[in-house]
């Protein structure tokens, strides 16, 4: 099952790049609102995504805690 | 997951501190420019070190007070985290200053050498320093009573230190920080309203995730000793 939900997670992971269409000559509205005000939601993005994974990373850690104190009783 | 609402509020907050931060309007002033959102993360940092660092010296004594070795663990936990989010402050005011403070038209070492001078960063170092010298006083008692009596009164001392060095000093001397004449973003006329709506939550974000981390810190190292004393 954790298998399952690590390699469903990659695959999630590899469509990211579909999102982007450099090369492509008619924008998306997406594509459009993220290249609007200096490209300033690219930043927007990336800081989100950083904090995303830190804070899954804390969740996780937490959760391993519960199960250590648990396993303990 | 433990008493989960105050993470779930942390996250919330975090999320909203990094896109009205970076996407509302800031007023603009010369030289400061678009970095003043830095607010919302440099200062934000020093805030929540100042309040781990009280909650630390808060567990400090109510240690000296029952000997329960419970709030050594916690008292040092807590330092331990505000000295990372203290690190991360003085990392993230050494950039801010070396695109704000520093002459471009001057060579390096010379513009280095005048902000080297620069008493707020002087201060915030010895303060820093300080705490660093509790950890060492701390694992160089073998003996964990003792440990945690004498680093308990070495905490009340060192939270004691942080005034001097990081409110009082700076401010007698000339310095290019802001807020020397008051509380730095604090000062309503300092802070515009529009950044107070996105700051005040910001500072309680990160505050939340500095303790979330201290807490699991403590759990672990609860765990760690009940293993030990099996």
């Amino acid at each position: 099952m954790r298998k399952l939900k690590a390699l469903l997670l990659s695959l999630a992971l590899f469509v990211v790049p579909t999102l982007l269409f450099a090369q492509d000559g008619k924008q998306s509205s997406f594509g459009e609102f993220m290249r609007s005000s200096g490209r300033i939601y690219v930043v927007v993005a990336v800081m989100l995504t950083i904090l995303a994974g830190l804070i899954i990373y804390l969740v996780r850690l937490d959760k391993k805690i519960s199960r250590m104190e648990k396993n303990e009783q | 997951m433990k008493k989960s609402w105050w993470k779930i509020l942390c996250v919330a907050l975090l999320v909203y501190t990094f896109t009205a931060g970076l996407l509302w309007n800031v007023p603009y002033l010369p030289a400061l420019e678009e970095t003043i959102r830095n607010l919302y993360f440099h200062v934000c940092m020093w805030f929540a070190m100042m309040i781990l660092f009280t909650i630390s010296v808060i567990n400090a004594i109510r240690y000296l007070r029952t000997l329960d070795l419970k709030y050594d663990t916690y008292s040092r936990q807590y330092a331990t985290s505000g000295i990372v989010l203290g690190i991360l402050g003085y990392t993230t005011g050494a950039i801010w200053m070396s695109y704000t403070w520093a002459d471009p038209n001057n060579p390096l070492f010379e513009s280095f050498s005048a902000l080297a001078r620069e008493p707020k960063l002087i201060g915030a170092a010895v303060g820093l320093l300080i705490y660093f010298a509790y950890m060492v006083l701390r694992d160089s008692v073998k003996d964990m009573d003792q440990r945690a009596r004498i680093s308990g009164v070495y905490n009340i001392f060192a939270y004691a230190m942080l005034f001097p060095s990081l409110y009082i000093v700076p401010r007698l001397l000339p310095s290019l920080h802001p807020g020397a004449e008051g509380n730095p973003a604090l000062n309503t006329n300092d802070v515009s309203p529009e950044m107070r709506i996105v700051f005040y939550p910001a500072v309680i974000g990160w505050t939340l995730l500095g303790v979330w981390i201290t807490t699991l810190k403590i759990r672990l190292a609860l765990l760690k000793e009940r293993k030990l004393a099996k």
